[in-house]
C-alpha cells in the first residue's frame, strides 16, 4: 500500500485533534459559576425580547444564494476544461464560450432588473 | 518507516500554520500599535507578579491564549448546545487542514530517500484548496444561528452572503491560473514558476496573471472578513458579529480562524503567484544567474533556502494584509455587493477569456524556458 495516501487521514486527525482540544480548552481549564444573568443574550443591557429563531431578515440574502449556486456551478464546470484545454482547442473554447455566454446574459438580466442594488 | 515521514510532513505542515496563527496574534497587536503610534501590548507576569522582571514581548505569544484557555465557557440561554460547540471547529479545522497541500518546499534529499516537502501531495490541489475554504462559511452561519441573539444571527447571515458572494470571483480568478499553468497540482504549478522568462526573469505567476492576482488578493480579503471587509463581526454596528455570544477558548478559536485565513490567502498567493518556494536563479545544484555566473550549493542548502524563501513571502502577504486592515475604513453593505459581483465578477470573467484566446494563439511560442 502506498503510504502517501495515507496522509490525508493523518492531517485530518491531527488537524481534528488540535482543534478539539483548543475548543474544549476553557470548558476544562475555566471554572464554571453560571448564573441568569450571565446566560442571558447580549442586548446592550435590555432583556431580549421575542424569538430570534424566526427573526425576519431582507430577502436579498435569499436572492444572493440563489445568484451563488448558478456561478459557483459554473465555475465549477471551468476547472475540468482549463485542465485540459490546451488539448482541446478552439473547439473546447467554442464551447465553453457558448456556455458562459448563457451564464453572462444571466448576468447582465440581473443586473438589469436590480436584484444585484442594496439599498 | 515511510509512514513516519508522511506523519512528520503533516505534523510540520500543523506546526507552520499554527506557529504562523500565534505569531499573527502578536504581529497584529503590535503591528496595530505601530501604524497608530501607540505602544501596543507590552507587559506581562505570572500570577499576579510572581516574577521580578517584565515578560515583554511573550505577553501576546503566551499570556493571551493561556488567559482565554483558562475563562469561563458560557452557553447562553436558549442557545442550541451541540451546534455551538460544532461551530468554532467547523471554523477552524477546514482551514487547517488547507494547509495540507500546501508545498513549502522543494525535495529533500537523506539517505537516499526523495521527500517531497508537501504534507498531503494531492493532484487536485487547487480543487481540495477551494473545497475546504469554502467549508468555513458553516462555522459563521452556525456560530450566528446557534447563539440564540440578533446580532449574532445578523452577523452570521451577512457573513454567508459576503463569503459566498466573493468565492464566485477567487473561483474565477484560480481558473485563468489553472489556464496559464495547465493543472491543478499546487507544487506542479510552483515548479513550473522555476523557469525563466527570456532567459532573465523568473516566470512567476504575477507576471502572467496580474489581474488574476488583483481580483484573487481582494477576494481573498474578503473572505477572511476582516477590515475593509469585516461586516459580519463589525464591532460598532453588531458587537462582535457571528461570536457575539462566544467566550474562552471557543472564543479564540474563531480568533484563531481569522489568523489562519490570513496566513492561508498569503500561501496561496505566494504558491500561485509568487513562486512559492522558488528563490530566482536557484535550482536543484546552485546559482545559475543570468550573466553565466554559476554558484554551486550542496542540495540541503538549497532546500533549506526554498523553505525560508516561502516563510520569507508568506510573512511579506501576512504583513500586506495586516497593513491593508489598519489603513482602511470598513466598507457600506452595498459597496461590499457591488465590488463583488459588478467589479471583481464580471473582471474575472473577461479575465478568464483573455487568458484562454491568447493561450491558444500563442500555443507552442513560448517565453519561458
Amino acid at each position: 500500500m502506498d503510504e502517501s495516501s495515507l496522509a490525508l487521514p493523518i492531517s485530518a486527525v491531527l488537524c481534528a485533534v488540535v482543534v478539539a482540544v483548543m475548543v474544549g480548552a476553557s470548558w476544562v481549564l475555566g471554572k464554571r459559576s453560571p448564573n441568569r444573568a450571565k446566560g442571558a443574550v447580549f442586548e446592550a443591557g435590555n432583556r431580549a425580547v421575542g424569538e430570534v429563531k424566526s427573526h425576519r431578515f431582507p430577502v436579498k440574502f435569499y436572492l444572493t444564494a440563489i445568484l451563488f449556486i448558478v456561478f459557483d456551478v459554473e465555475v465549477v464546470f471551468m476547472y475540468p476544461w482549463a485542465v485540459v484545454f490546451r488539448r482541446l482547442g478552439w473547439f473546447g473554447l467554442a464551447e465553453m464560450a457558448a456556455f458562459v455566454l448563457v451564464l453572462a446574459v444571466g448576468l447582465a438580466y440581473v443586473w438589469k432588473v436590480g436584484a444585484l442594488e442594496w439599498d | 518507516m515511510d509512514l513516519l515521514i508522511v506523519f512528520a510532513k503533516c505534523l510540520v505542515a500543523l506546526l507552520i500554520v499554527l506557529q504562523v496563527g500565534v505569531l499573527l496574534l502578536w504581529v497584529e497587536r503590535k503591528g496595530s500599535a505601530l501604524i497608530q503610534d501607540r505602544v501596543g501590548a507590552n507587559r506581562a507576569n505570572l500570577f499576579g507578579g510572581i516574577l521580578p522582571f517584565n515578560l515583554g514581548i511573550v505577553n501576546t505569544l503566551m499570556a493571551d491564549p493561556l488567559k482565554l484557555f483558562t475563562k469561563e465557557d458560557i452557553v447562553p440561554e436558549g442557545a442550541d448546545r451541540f451546534l455551538h460547540w460544532l461551530a468554532p471547529f467547523l471554523a477552524l479545522f477546514p482551514l487547517f487542514l488547507t494547509f495540507a497541500v500546501i508545498p513549502f518546499g522543494d525535495v529533500l534529499e537523506i539517505g537516499g530517500r526523495t521527500i517531497d516537502l508537501q504534507a498531503v501531495e494531492a493532484g487536485p490541489g487547487i480543487l481540495f484548496v477551494l473545497a475546504l475554504v469554502s467549508l468555513g462559511v458553516y462555522g459563521v452561519v452556525l456560530g450566528g444561528w446557534a447563539s440564540n441573539s440578533r446580532y449574532a444571527l445578523l452577523g452570521g447571515i451577512r457573513g454567508s452572503a459576503q463569503m459566498i458572494s466573493y468565492e464566485i470571483a477567487m473561483g474565477l480568478a484560480l481558473v485563468a491560473v489553472v489556464l496559464t499553468f495547465g493543472t491543478l497540482d499546487l507544487q506542479q504549478i510552483v515548479r513550473e514558476q522555476g523557469k525563466l522568462m527570456w532567459g532573465v526573469v523568473p516566470a512567476w505567476g504575477v507576471f502572467y496573471q496580474p489581474l488574476a492576482l488583483l481580483v484573487f488578493f481582494i477576494a481573498g480579503m474578503a473572505e477572511s472578513k476582516r477590515a475593509p471587509f469585516d461586516l459580519p463581526e463589525a464591532e460598532s454596528e453588531l458587537i462582535a458579529g457571528f461570536f457575539t455570544e462566544y467566550s474562552g477558548s471557543k472564543q479564540s478559536v474563531f480568533m484563531m480562524a481569522d489568523f489562519v485565513e490570513v496566513a492561508i490567502v498569503a500561501a496561496l498567493v505566494t504558491t500561485l503567484f509568487f513562486g512559492g518556494w522558488q528563490v530566482p536563479w536557484l535550482y536543484r545544484d546552485g546559482f545559475h544567474l543570468p550573466g553565466g555566473l554559476s554558484i554551486p550549493l550542496p542540495s540541503l542548502l538549497v532546500t533549506i533556502l526554498g523553505v525560508l524563501a516561502f516563510l520569507v513571502k508568506l510573512g511579506i502577504f501576512c504583513w500586506l494584509q495586516i497593513l491593508i486592515r489598519w489603513t482602511l475604513p470598513r466598507l457600506r453593505y452595498d459597496q461590499l455587493m457591488n465590488l463583488g459581483w459588478k467589479r471583481l465578477l464580471p473582471i474575472a470573467l473577461v479575465n478568464v477569456a483573455v487568458t484562454a484566446v491568447l493561450a491558444l494563439l500563442l500555443q507552442g511560442w513560448t517565453v519561458a524556458s
